[in-house]
């Protein structure tokens, strides 16, 4: 198809107005923090980093962030081992059902978070309080696994289904058992996988709200819950500015572990 | 290590045991905690609740269904939750088309590694702080007002269309992608052919592109409408007034569980439907 000229410039123009809009917020935000007025007018009178400090200092967003990275890396760890798990079911085994479980595995991402987040919550409430133990932390790390498995299990099968199991097959013709092939053959073939899943899988943690609202404890406050429960308070304002444009700048990070795993699964693939 | 090579053969010679010990501990985790609670929640949209004690009464009974379409209130927000995921979907299909016509086709292909990096980007960005962002811009002496000021208009304010706006913006990425590879996949020859067969670039784009894209424009939609569908958090922050399902859903959870079980349903319900049809379009496999 033979763009004309004035084609490519419309679309050129288009384009360059349509990364404008996805880029503007984000470079908002980090303008914002600089902000020294508790109010959002644009544009700022003038730029300081007085604010940084003042939330540097803030033990809520501090205790908060801390909170969200135990529930991370709590519900990452048994992602890990569900969603690997049921990955090899699915790509190594035939069985009834097998079609049946990729399908629940994504539901409880596909559904809304809120149909999730008040089923468990009832769930916890009948299940868990007559045993005398109520919502904290441990029931938020329970409703971020459940929808961090298929993260994990979408990586690992894609990786399994495109390295056969012959690979295993000739560790074990060459005297090795079921633990040492995996071990030394299938572990290192799907550790990429893993490493992009458990990236994604803290990442969807660190950034959920709604299911941790109706998972969470009196007292246990994520960093999503903490800048939505300080959001429409003028006096916070300049704080959660801060904590907003420290969340933009750190998003940059599993940017580049992508790129790096990108690269390292491009040289794995070569095996 | 005499008790690990045994286990090693016992499990080698047993394919139905490995399996078993791989499903185990998921499907008691998925299919026991998971869909044990949501098929209860499920079951309870049938109870009802004493209006005096706010205690779920466990009777059978289909009050629940039965005033959730018969109420003028639930109805209309039933159908602006809809209208508002369908207005998103066709919102992201406008912007992200030129978008990813550009990167796939017309930017030079060195760059498109880069450009869909760029794309992807935002995606990792929290989706709390991308809402905060369009309250800052929508806020009253905030950016939109700033740069409609000479034009003599004033920003949106924070109501239905800002909560459309901010929800079209934080799910246009799930548009863009699916509609590059699209794009991307396009064979050269195709469009050569059509142009030998003296179409012009419209009637290649209408007849040859857009036959071949719609999979994954459907694809992207699935994306882009269930998770409007489902928001409650956006519409809450810059939404000002405007109720969807997801706040009915939340405001009847204290006092009438049953009741927010049942407009549980709803979103599950159109969802599912939507996917069925969408199937139709061949999308599921370009997922």
């Amino acid at each position: 198809m033979q763009l004309s000229r004035s084609a490519r410039i419309a679309l050129r123009v288009a384009a360059g107005l349509g990364f404008a809009v996805i880029y503007v917020p984000l470079l908002l935000v980090l303008v914002n923090s600089l902000n020294p007025d508790r109010s959002a007018s644009w544009p700022p009178p003038r730029l300081t980093l007085h604010w940084w400090s003042v939330a540097w200092q803030n033990s809520g967003a501090r205790a908060a962030l801390w909170t969200s990275v135990k529930a991370g890396l709590g519900a990452t760890a048994i992602a890990l081992v569900l969603g690997t798990l049921i990955a090899f079911a699915v790509a190594r085994h035939r069985f009834f059902g097998r079609g049946a479980i990729s399908f629940v595995v994504v539901l409880p991402i596909a559904l809304p978070g809120i149909v999730t987040g008040i089923a468990l919550n009832s769930a916890f409430g009948t299940v868990l309080e007559p045993l005398g133990v109520g919502l904290g932390l441990f029931t938020v790390i329970v409703g971020h696994a459940t929808f961090c498995i298929v993260v994990v299990f979408n990586n690992v099968v894609a990786r399994l289904r495109r390295t056969s199991g012959s690979y295993e097959e000739a560790a074990m013709d060459l005297g090795a058992d079921t633990f040492r092939a995996f071990v030394d053959v299938t572990f290192p073939l799907v550790r990429s996988a893993l490493l992009a899943g458990g990236l994604l899988a803290f990442a969807l943690s660190f950034d959920e709200i709604v299911v941790t609202t109706f998972t969470a404890g009196p007292g246990i406050e994520t960093l999503p819950i903490w800048i939505f429960n300080n959001m429409t308070r003028p006096q916070q304002a300049p704080v959660v500015n801060v904590v907003a444009a420290v969340l933009v700048l750190l998003s940059a990070v599993p940017i580049y572990v992508a790129q790096r795993l990108s690269a390292d699964t491009a040289s794995g693939s070569r095996v | 290590m005499a008790l690990l090579t045994r286990t090693a053969g016992a499990l080698h010679r047993r394919p139905r045991l490995r399996l078993a010990l791989l499903l185990t501990a998921p499907l008691l985790w998925l299919a026991v905690l998971y869909l044990g609670s949501l098929a209860v929640l499920f079951v309870s949209a049938f109870w009802t609740t004493d209006s005096f004690t706010s205690e779920v009464v466990k009777v059978w009974s289909t009050d629940n269904f039965h005033e959730l379409f018969t109420t003028p209130v639930y109805r209309q927000v039933i159908v602006r939750s809809v209208g508002v995921a369908l207005a998103v979907t066709a919102l992201c299909v406008v912007i992200a088309f030129p978008v990813a016509f550009y990167t796939a086709r017309v930017a030079r292909a060195k760059w498109r590694p880069l450009l869909v990096v760029a794309i992807l980007t935002p995606l990792w960005a929290s989706y709390l702080v991308k809402v905060y962002a369009w309250r800052l811009i929508l806020s009253e002496g905030g950016l939109a007002d700033w740069m409609l000021k000479p034009f003599g208009l004033s920003g949106p304010g924070f109501g239905l269309p800002a909560a459309v706006l901010t929800l079209t913006y934080l799910w246009l990425p799930y548009m863009i992608l699916p509609i590059h590879t699209a794009l991307e996949q396009l064979p050269a020859n195709l469009l050569d052919a059509s142009a030998d067969l003296g179409a012009r670039t419209w009637r290649t784009f209408r007849s040859v592109v857009l036959p071949m894209v719609l999979p994954s424009v459907a694809a992207g939609s699935i994306f882009t409408f269930s998770l409007s569908l489902g928001d409650y958090i956006t519409v809450q922050i810059v939404g000002g007034k405007t109720q969807l399902i997801g706040n009915l859903v939340y405001s009847n959870i204290e006092l009438n569980l049953p009741m927010a079980a049942a407009l549980g349903t709803v979103p599950v319900v159109v969802i599912v439907l939507y996917l069925l049809a969408m199937r139709r379009t061949g999308a599921l496999s370009s997922l």
